[in-house]
């Protein structure tokens, strides 16, 4: 194995505006290695990955290729290079199919015409190595997110790719579908392609890197073998200072707590049948399942955000929720899972943004921009967002703070259900630690909690008793203590499946 | 992360970096306008061809302080020039109707003035619905009432023109032709309609919730908004606004006829566009939209005045300058 880096940056520097987001970092890249870079979110992960592939030029410093420095004055010429970097928002057109999305912009041509068969059968041999199972003319559209990452990934293994620069691949894959995406890596870097890897999963990158460059605030703080390494050290260098209990201490739930939220076999067509549950004031429920077991679709559907039927209860009174503002009323918020489409508006600013769900206390009639001010002032420091001014636009913040925006305008509604769907997706350990401690803060207040998350150690840490769907409906509604993943996996999968319980028999509570 | 940074009180430097410089074009385009028709005839910067310059304008301008909040809101209405010709020529119709029984011709008037208010309610409020209930595109409803309402003055007119019965003329005609204080009524309407329109936009909840629904309707949606509601609301305040500008237009000619009000639509999206609102929705303001009515009619009236160019292409003009508006507006939101 040669041990010349192909790629690597010398003292890069990146401003945005007046703010330096990325301070003087050396990072090199070897062929045949996962390189896998780490740090809190705005460490400037990203950015350092975009400085290297031609999005984004950088203030100061080098970019070599080979030996030589080179200057990508864009992506393409990044790619021309062999350097692909595949997005984290992904970065295929919808209304073409998965064929033409892998050649687009350098279609096989035979007789001056796009040879359609050549292409259809290069794409479905690139898949077939990938072991993904998508139709090559199916439109992207109509994909699920994963198997559209896997696209992704088809198109940027199909072109010449000596660097690989991927940014949060898993996210939104399923197991099985990461160990897939980790045989092609291996493979990959089998035949000398280098990876520079971005994951804030400290278990995948123990698993699969073989040198990681941690960032903190813009700075290096060190490029390190990941044999030589735990994850807990990993984690102390990222956010600089030892990490206590990731999780609050779990109180028990007294035997006397009203049950807030009642659900009975809702249904909601094409995605939940019959589910039914309870969660009670001062209690975390946990919902686990695989991506698509229909957890969001099941509260989307009880607030009132999809057509469902069944029953609900808030507080032991029937409600009939028609619209997300009936639920409002009857203080029951939700985090959606989609922060950037659903949780915030981009393009304003972070004012408008805290109080768009809250309104009705900061207009009486006229809105009161002071007041308004105030209460983003208020939760900008009660949810620790850190950034430099507050007069910016949500689009402007890194992911945590944008969560925690996201958070704090639910919280002014002032509600005594919080469903948090996902809470902690793409972001840092430090926010996450954060988030679980303000869920613990909320039990103390008497508030009951549902919690949605694909991350099964924090269902763990978190839950009283665990929900678990597969494929639409409850599998099984778990103790949380004592509890391990690989039972909620069995449920999870439809491999373990309890008796649904009789109507009459009310389901038990442990405290 | 970021640390925090000090803030230092902010130098004037700072403070002439904070002005929207950008929203200002519109305004700027005004003033070029204005210097250049003054340079061009001695007639122009007179008070009398000022007020008949806004006067113009106060039709146009009204009808855009309403399609300021559709378009705002991520809609668009194309139906509001053949909504304007429909209510005249029924307004007209009835106020002939009702003459000559018991009602006093200022009755009769009053009476007309309230049937088209309210049916310019119920205009926007079917656009609206059609829209939000009936889940169609804005574009397809507004084109398919824009067809309805000029098939049917069309038909009520049979073909010719409606006129408005001479001697109620006499008593409508100061509505349009009149003074208060200096300043033709129409001025006056169009400053009214303008100042409740941007308090309505900037300063309420409704106003916030149609900028929320423009710049994402899932965000709004998620946030417990009413959308559908909001939204109709929006195509509701349209046709008032169509409704109040029909009011001022009848007393003018005293007529409809199938031709009335066309290209309406084009001249009131124009100011919109013009004064800065991003057709894509989720922001605007309504005194750009007013600098915007302005400035057609006055590039109208400079072509007028001088020979320079024929007036005949004033359409011309007005076209490049649109697409001018939008040219300079990609800035803003090209990222």
């Amino acid at each position: 194995m040669a041990h010349e880096p192909i790629l690597s940056g010398i003292g890069l520097s990146k401003s945005f505006g007046p703010i330096e987001v990325l301070h003087a970092v050396d990072v090199d890249v070897r062929p045949g290695e996962v390189h896998a870079l780490v740090g809190e979110n705005g460490a400037g992960k990203s950015t350092l990955m975009k400085l290297l592939s031609g999005y984004h030029q950088p203030n100061a410093g080098q970019v070599v290729l080979d030996g030589r420095p080179v200057r990508f004055p864009d992506s393409n010429a990044a790619e021309a290079a062999g350097v692909v970097l595949i997005h984290q928002e992904l970065n295929l057109v919808p209304d073409l199919t998965v064929e033409e999305n892998v050649f687009l912009g350098r279609e096989p041509h035979r007789f001056g015409l796009v040879d359609r068969g050549a292409a259809r059968r290069a794409t479905a041999e690139l898949l077939a190595t990938l072991r993904t199972q998508v139709p090559v003319t199916r439109r992207v559209r109509e994909l699920s997110v994963s198997q559209a990452q896997m696209v992704e990934i088809a198109k940027a293994v199909s072109r010449e790719v000596r660097v690989l620069c991927m940014d949060e691949p898993t996210d939104v894959l399923t197991g099985r579908e990461t160990e897939v995406l980790f045989d092609l890596v291996r493979r990959l870097t089998a035949d000398g392609v280098a990876i520079l890897y971005v994951s804030h999963k400290l278990d995948e990158i123990m698993a699969i890197a073989d040198r990681v460059t941690i960032l903190r605030d813009g700075h290096k703080i060190g490029t390190f073998d990941v044999a030589d390494l735990t994850p807990a050290e990993m984690a102390r260098r990222m956010v600089g200072r030892e990490l206590a209990d990731m999780y609050p201490p779990k109180p028990a739930v007294p035997d006397d707590a009203p049950v807030a939220l009642e659900v009975d076999e809702l249904d909601v067509p094409g995605f939940v049948r019959g589910a039914s549950l309870r969660v009670r004031r001062g209690e975390v429920l946990g919902v686990a399942g695989l991506v698509g077991a229909g957890r969001t679709e099941l509260f989307e559907g009880a607030l009132g955000l999809r057509p469902a039927h069944g029953s609900v209860r808030k507080d032991g009174r029937p409600v009939r929720w028609r619209h997300p503002e009936d639920a409002k009323l009857d203080r029951v918020a939700y985090l959606t899972e989609d922060r950037k489409a659903k949780g915030l508006l981009l393009s304003k600013n972070l004012r408008e943004n805290v109080v768009l769900q809250s309104l009705e206390r900061f207009a009486r009639p006229f809105v009161r921009l002071h007041a308004e001010q105030q209460a983003l002032e208020r939760s900008a420091k009660e949810f620790d967002v850190r950034v430099a001014r507050l007069d910016v636009e949500a689009a402007a913040l890194s992911g945590g703070n944008q969560q925690k925006i996201v958070l704090a305008k639910l919280m002014l509604t002032e509600p005594d259900v919080v469903i948090l769907d996902e809470p902690t997706r793409g972001i840092d350990i430090g926010t996450k630690r954060q988030i679980y401690f303000y869920v613990g803060e909320l039990l103390a207040r008497g508030v009951a909690v549902v919690l949605i998350s694909s991350e099964l150690p924090e269902i763990l840490g978190l839950a009283h008793r665990v929900v678990v769907m597969h494929d639409g409906a409850i599998t099984g509604t778990l103790d949380g203590a004592g509890l391990d993943e690989e039972t909620v996996m069995a449920y999870a999968t439809g491999l373990r499946r309890d008796p649904p319980p009789s109507t009459l028999e009310s389901p038990r509570v442990h405290a | 992360m970021s640390t925090p940074e000090t803030v230092a009180a902010p130098s004037w430097r700072a403070r002439l970096r904070r002005v929207p410089w950008q929203q200002l074009t519109p305004l700027a385009g005004l003033v070029l306008l204005v210097v250049v028709g003054s340079l061009m005839h001695p007639a122009f910067l007179t008070s009398t061809n000022l007020f008949n310059v806004l006067t113009r304008s106060a039709f146009i301008g009204i009808i855009a302080v309403g399609g300021t909040f559709v378009i705002i809101g991520g809609g668009i209405d194309l139906s509001v020039g053949s909504m304007a010709a429909f209510l005249s020529g029924a307004m007209i119709l009835l106020m002939n109707a009702l003459y000559g029984g018991a009602i006093s011709p200022v009755g009769v008037v009053l009476i007309g003035v309230g049937l088209v208010l309210g049916s310019g309610l119920l205009a926007g409020a079917a656009n609206g619905l059609a829209i939000t209930r009936g889940r169609i595109e804005p574009f397809i409803v507004t084109l398919g009432t824009l067809g309805i309402f000029r098939s049917l003055v069309t038909y009520l007119a049979d073909g010719g023109t409606i006129s408005l019965n001479f001697a109620l003329r006499g008593v409508y005609r100061p509505v349009f032709y009149d003074s208060f204080l200096g300043i033709p009524i129409p001025v006056w309407a169009f400053a009214v309609v303008a100042v409740l329109g941007a308090i309505l936009l900037h300063r309420t909840r409704f106003g916030r919730y149609v900028r929320a629904i423009g710049s994402n309707q899932e965000v709004a949606r998620y946030a417990a908004i009413r959308v559908a509601r909001v939204r109709t609301l929006t195509y509701v305040i349209q046709g008032l606004c169509v409704a109040i500008a029909v009011v001022l237009y009848v007393p003018r000619l005293g007529s409809a006829s199938a031709s009335t009000g066309i290209l309406w639509e084009l001249e009131a999206i124009a100011a919109v566009i013009i004064g800065g609102t991003a057709l894509k929705g989720g922001s605007g303001h309504i005194w750009g939209t007013v600098v915007g009515a302005i400035m057609l009619s006055l590039i109208g009236n400079v072509l007028n005045l001088t020979s320079a160019i024929s007036e005949y292409l004033n359409g011309t003009v007005q076209g490049l300058i649109i697409i001018g508006a939008v040219f300079l507006q990609r800035g803003r939101q090209g990222r």
